[in-house]
């Protein structure tokens, strides 16, 4: 079982640059950044973060050639990581929206990001031991 | 396939497609009164939130209407799905996924074309995806205080009083408009305005004041469709309850776990 990761950000370099951070400590792990309004502004789009979601879900089976890989280390599903707002709003409507099992965390989007990719590098990791991971940055004290 | 029967699904994707039509005429109706409403929009937002409101919804309605236009098979349901998509994609910000994305879920309530059972469905829909994604309840000065109570009149009207559908929307849409009023005197408590606190008190939400403009435009077309006058009525129902009906409901619902409602008796 593997669980992939989904950066979401009003600005796509943010999402990325989290996602840049995130993977020093990912390992194997699937992770995408998608941000940005879709036409070079800030702002999130719900068909974009539906795609991510898909990419990020589809771990353990891309290697196999399509269709036949269906069953083969299936994925668990996918955290979601997001900044504010309405992002939150969009990333709910995409996983309503896609096929893909996903859980958003309710954690800083940098660190919960960290976090989680650490977790997911755990062999017998789930969906709800990375978010839980996620979360549990929510309470890192920095200074 | 029988005569008769090729002749019912003849009719049958007849209606749909006069139904879709009309979709397709109210989300124009609704992107030419956002337009011309941009400014009024605006200003509100400027009050309590950060006046993109009425440009971000005329861009959106716009761009909805457009897709709305160029759709080969426009029946109900692919037409609101495809404006809900529309407006999620082009509006931006919390309106994005709160217009959009409600009316995505909501289109699927239309798959049978739009008959009083599926709009009342499809209202209902709406409210539940627009109050759980804002986490917003009424009294919290948002889009959620227009739309309730022109959902519940809605609803009633159609389900308890048994009026014709238009009827329904005409005193939806009068529910909707006291609640437009109602955002006015009270503080927001979700939303954008929900960060001036005390200060957001005295002022109009933007997106209860869309919305109700959203449902005007509804009526007209639905009443110009039908070739009838919109009729005069406020949100007021003319039934009033039978209070052994009420008692009657009332054991019903608490019938499964033996409770006797209170002053039953």
């Amino acid at each position: 079982m593997t669980v992939g990761l989904v950066v979401v950000s009003h600005s796509a370099r943010a999402a990325e640059g989290i996602v840049e951070i995130a993977a020093e400590m990912a390992g194997e792990t699937r992770i995408e950044a998608v941000g940005g309004d879709g036409r070079g502004g800030i702002g999130t789009v719900p068909d974009d973060i539906e795609d991510a979601l898909v990419a990020a879900g589809d771990v353990g089976r891309s290697g196999n050639g399509g269709d036949s890989g269906a069953d083969d280390d299936p994925s668990d599903g996918v955290v979601v990581l997001v900044d504010l707002g309405s992002a939150v709003m969009n990333a709910e409507v995409a996983i309503e929206l896609s096929d893909v099992d996903a859980v958003i965390a309710d954690a800083p989007v940098l660190e919960g990001a960290v976090n989680a990719a650490v977790a997911a590098t755990d062999p017998s990791a789930t969906l709800e031991s990375v978010r839980e991971q996620a979360e549990a940055a929510s309470e890192i004290s920095k200074v | 396939m029988s005569e008769e029967n090729e002749r019912a699904s003849d009719e049958h994707a007849d209606d749909e497609r006069e139904d879709g039509e009309a979709v397709v005429a109210a989300v124009e109706a609704v992107a030419e009164r956002i337009e011309a409403e941009r400014d009024h929009l605006t200003d509100l937002d400027s009050a309590i939130g950060d006046a993109d409101h009425g440009g971000n919804m005329a861009r959106g309605w716009a761009k909805a209407a457009d897709a709305a236009r160029d759709l080969e098979d426009p029946n109900p349901e692919t037409v609101a799905k495809t404006v809900g998509k529309t407006l999620m994609s082009e509006v931006g910000g919390a309106s994005g996924p709160l217009f959009g994305g409600s009316l995505v879920f909501a289109g699927a309530e239309l798959a049978d074309g739009v008959t009083a059972e599926t709009a009342v469905a499809f209202a209902e829909t709406y409210l539940e995806k627009v109050e759980d994604r804002g986490d917003a309840r009424i009294g919290d000065g948002t889009m959620v205080d227009a739309l309730t109570p022109a959902v519940h009149t809605f609803k009633k009207s159609v389900e308890v009083d048994d009026l014709d559908p238009l009827e329904a929307l005409a005193k939806a849409v009068d529910a909707a408009e006291r609640g437009v009023a109602f955002t006015v005197p009270i503080r927001a408590r979700k939303g954008r305005a929900s960060y001036l606190g005390w200060r957001s008190v005295g002022h109009q939400d933007p997106g209860a004041t869309s919305t109700l403009f959203l449902l005007e435009e509804v009526l007209e077309v639905a009443a110009d469709r039908l070739d009838a006058e919109v009729p005069e009525t406020d949100a007021s129902s003319p039934t009033i309850p039978d209070d052994t009906e009420a008692e009657d409901a009332e054991a019903d619902e608490a019938g499964s776990d033996d409770a006797t409602p209170e002053g039953a008796e």
